[in-house]
């Protein structure tokens, strides 16, 4: 360093012209975080495609045995070697479908609560709750099901079958008008557990629902309230055809959590391997409850049925969560999550 | 208030030219107010609806049960509601009252809800909880018969924060690793291990477990113990964890991240120092709320762990119960003391969640940027 304080014109000496290299790379230490960061990277794809792998796999031999008939049969017999899905998955739609048709309007009706009607203050206290209400354990639902909803819920279940039995959908076989009615018929039904499940799946619908109505642009809400628009005028015309995407997204992911939910399922239901479209009575299952019920004592074989209804399961449940990410990212308000 | 105003010169001969004087008082419209008429028309409805209602209902019709009642005092009054307001008020206005009225009581149902299930657990199981020895004992050698004042739930406790803990150490450097390389590594090969989380977290949390019972404890023969129990939990959480903390990084404003590298900084230091401290509350709530997500699934742990009535600490030997178990198996054990203490765990547990759920609330809340 002293000879250029020495010489001022070192500077200005020419120097051999070195080519400076145009893309230098990485310094030393990114190039440890890139290979560190991709090494998880694929540990977590390793682990993910394990998983997906090994389900496909096991599969794969009560497929070539049972065949299509896996999903056409609707007994779950393996000593007699008669096995199928198909019973199951009608009660697994049904409890999840319950659990739509009532979470969907309770969800609605509070996302648009807590977005356009609640006190600003309020709000975030509000979404706080709902938040908690997703974080209560499922199993919290199935008491709450099991022991304070099931006695009430029954003669609900009574009164629509008095009242609307002629409708298939609400049919029960049994007398409704007898004098002392038979309440264990309509005990442990499909109906009852789909409304613990619509407790649980609820939070979530209605979290994307808030999410994607607080997006909604102001200038359009102060355009139709300043047109004289109404409170409800504006969030009819704007607030709701804006969140559209989310209300059918939101809704779709809620019901890939019901279809997969096992243990309020498995505390309300008895088991019940008919195909039925009756909810109201007693009886039904889903794949999940199968699973949990039928594990303990399962061969080999059975173990490979077993996991592939779980794997069938796991298939509906991608596909809804697939259509449900695509059209809340397909719509105006492109909200993720 | 009027807008007259005195001035001697004027008052003699006014100008043909000048305005008209204003004698119209103005007083400023009051903006979103109840008048007494609304308020009226909502007390009268719901009084009168539940008047009519009590009558039909209870003294006239064959009608019974307290939850009947309400559905019809419900109908009666938007019935009502909208009868009344229709007097006065044009078409759209009656509608804004019905769906105001229906959109409340919605969210009053849903939050009642919320209300009675925590109200109801704590009120069948306080009668466990007040005794000591619930949280100092275990269940073994307790017969169905016994009173609360024996056994207790110390087990089950420590089970579930050993087993979550677990889960926890391993998958959460995982989860927030792979959400960092799909961030801020990025390339062709990310957007395979995104789609691929994205696809795992609609596996059924059953499924997850049966996938590690068929695994660790069928094909490789390890017992039922703590370890298969975290591992069923880690595959349920991780996903989840993943997936919540690429949501969480994803929004991040890319211009901090784009000052600190035109600064110099490599892309580590970019990571260490701008990218995790600016999404730190965010990423803490997120994986807060997949942790307390783990500590409640009963699914997994139902075909991992294993039952047991006593004491233990090492996962890697002898079954472990956990609180969600717990619960579940004294529930359908069928014993009314059984029950008691099933819901004095689900207190427990509730309470568990409640403290995750609040220490996400207060990391939330803090301000970004003050280290």
């Amino acid at each position: 360093m002293t000879s250029t304080m020495l010489d001022p014109f070192h500077d200005i000496a020419p120097d051999p012209d070195v080519a400076r290299e145009i893309d230098p790379g990485l310094p030393r230490e990114d190039k440890v975080f890139h290979l560190i960061a991709r090494a998880i990277g694929i540990a977590v794809l390793a682990i993910m495609g394990a998983i997906g792998l090994f389900l496909g796999a096991s599969s794969i031999p009560t497929f070539s045995r049972y065949g299509l008939g896996f999903f056409t049969e609707n007994q779950w017999q393996p000593e007699n070697d008669t096995l199928g899905i198909s019973a199951v998955l009608v009660g697994t739609f049904t409890v999840a479908l319950v659990a739509l048709a009532i979470a969907f309007p309770l969800a609605l009706t509070t996302a648009v609560y807590i977005s356009e009607y609640a006190q600003p203050r309020a709000k975030s206290m509000l979404i706080s709750l709902i938040d908690l209400m997703a974080a209560v354990p499922s199993i919290i639902w199935g008491l709450w099901g099991f022991f304070l909803l099931q006695p009430k819920a029954l003669h609900f279940s009574h009164w629509l079958h008095t009242h609307l039995g002629w409708v298939p959908f609400f049919h029960v076989d049994t007398d409704p008008e007898a004098a002392s009615w038979a309440q264990s018929r309509y005990t442990a039904s499909a109906f009852i557990a789909g409304i613990a499940v619509s407790m649980m799946v609820l939070p979530m619908a209605a979290a994307v629902m808030i999410h994607v109505f607080g997006q909604a642009p102001i200038g359009e809400r102060e355009a139709a309230l300043g047109l004289g628009s109404t409170k409800w005028g504006m969030v009819r015309t704007v607030v709701l055809p804006f969140g559209r995407g989310g209300i059918i997204g939101g809704s779709m992911l809620s019901l890939g959590r019901a279809l997969g939910e096992t243990i309020a399922v498995v505390l309300i239901i008895s088991p019940a391997f008919d195909i039925k479209f009756r909810p109201l009575e007693v009886g039904t299952n889903t794949v999940s409850a199968l699973i949990a019920g039928r594990f303990g004592e399962a061969t080999s074989a059975q173990l490979s049925a077993l996991l592939c209804a779980g794997f069938v399961l796991f298939i509906i449940t991608l596909i809804i969560n697939t259509f449900a990410a695509m059209i809340v990212s397909r719509s105006r308000s492109g909200a993720q999550e | 208030m009027t807008a007259t105003i005195d001035r001697p010169n004027d008052t003699a001969a006014p100008s043909p030219f000048a305005p008209p004087v204003d004698t119209v008082t103005d007083t400023p419209r009051v903006l979103n107010s109840r008048t007494p008429d609304d308020a009226l028309s909502f007390w009268g409805s719901l009084v009168g609806s539940g008047a009519l209602v009590w009558l039909l209902y209870t003294q006239i019709l064959p009608f019974s049960g307290r939850i009947g009642f309400v559905v019809c005092w419900f109908i009666a009054f938007l019935v009502m509601y909208a009868g009344v307001t229709a007097m006065g008020n044009p078409r759209n206005v009656v509608v804004d009252r019905l769906m105001s009225a229906i959109v409340r009581s919605g969210a009053l149902i849903v939050f009642g809800t919320l209300a009675t299930a925590v109200v109801f657990t704590f009120m069948r199981g306080v009668e466990a909880l007040t005794n000591v020895n619930f949280f100092t004992d275990d269940m073994a050698g307790v017969r169905p018969t016994s009173t609360l004042d024996n056994g207790g739930i110390l087990h089950a406790i420590v089970g579930s924060l050993i087993e979550v803990g677990l889960a926890v150490i391993v998958t959460l450097p995982l989860g927030i690793g792979c959400a960092v390389y799909m961030n801020e590594v990025g390339g062709k090969f990310s957007k395979v291990v995104r789609t691929i989380v994205e696809a795992m977290t609609a596996l059924p949390s059953i499924v997850a477990g049966l996938f590690i019972y068929t695994t660790l404890i069928v094909t490789l023969g390890i017992s039922r113990t703590g370890i298969a129990a975290a591992a069923a939990i880690g595959v349920m959480m991780l996903p989840i964890i993943a997936r919540s903390a690429d949501v969480v990084l994803r929004v991040m404003p890319g211009g901090l991240r784009e000052a600190s590298l035109a600064l110099g900084a490599s892309k580590w230091q970019t990571v260490k120092q701008v990218v995790l401290p600016t999404v730190r509350p965010g990423l803490a709530t997120a994986l807060i709320l997949g942790i307390a997500r783990g500590v409640g699934e009963t699914s997994p742990v139902l075909l991992t762990s294993g039952a047991s009535t006593y004491f233990n600490a090492n996962p890697t030997n002898e079954p472990m119960n956990s609180l969600p178990l717990f619960v579940f198996s004294a529930v359908r054990s069928g014993e009314p003391l059984f029950i008691a203490r099933g819901f004095g765990a689900a207190i427990v547990l509730l309470l568990l969640v409640l403290i995750l759920f609040i220490i996400t609330r207060f990391l939330a809340r803090q301000k970004v940027g003050r280290r």
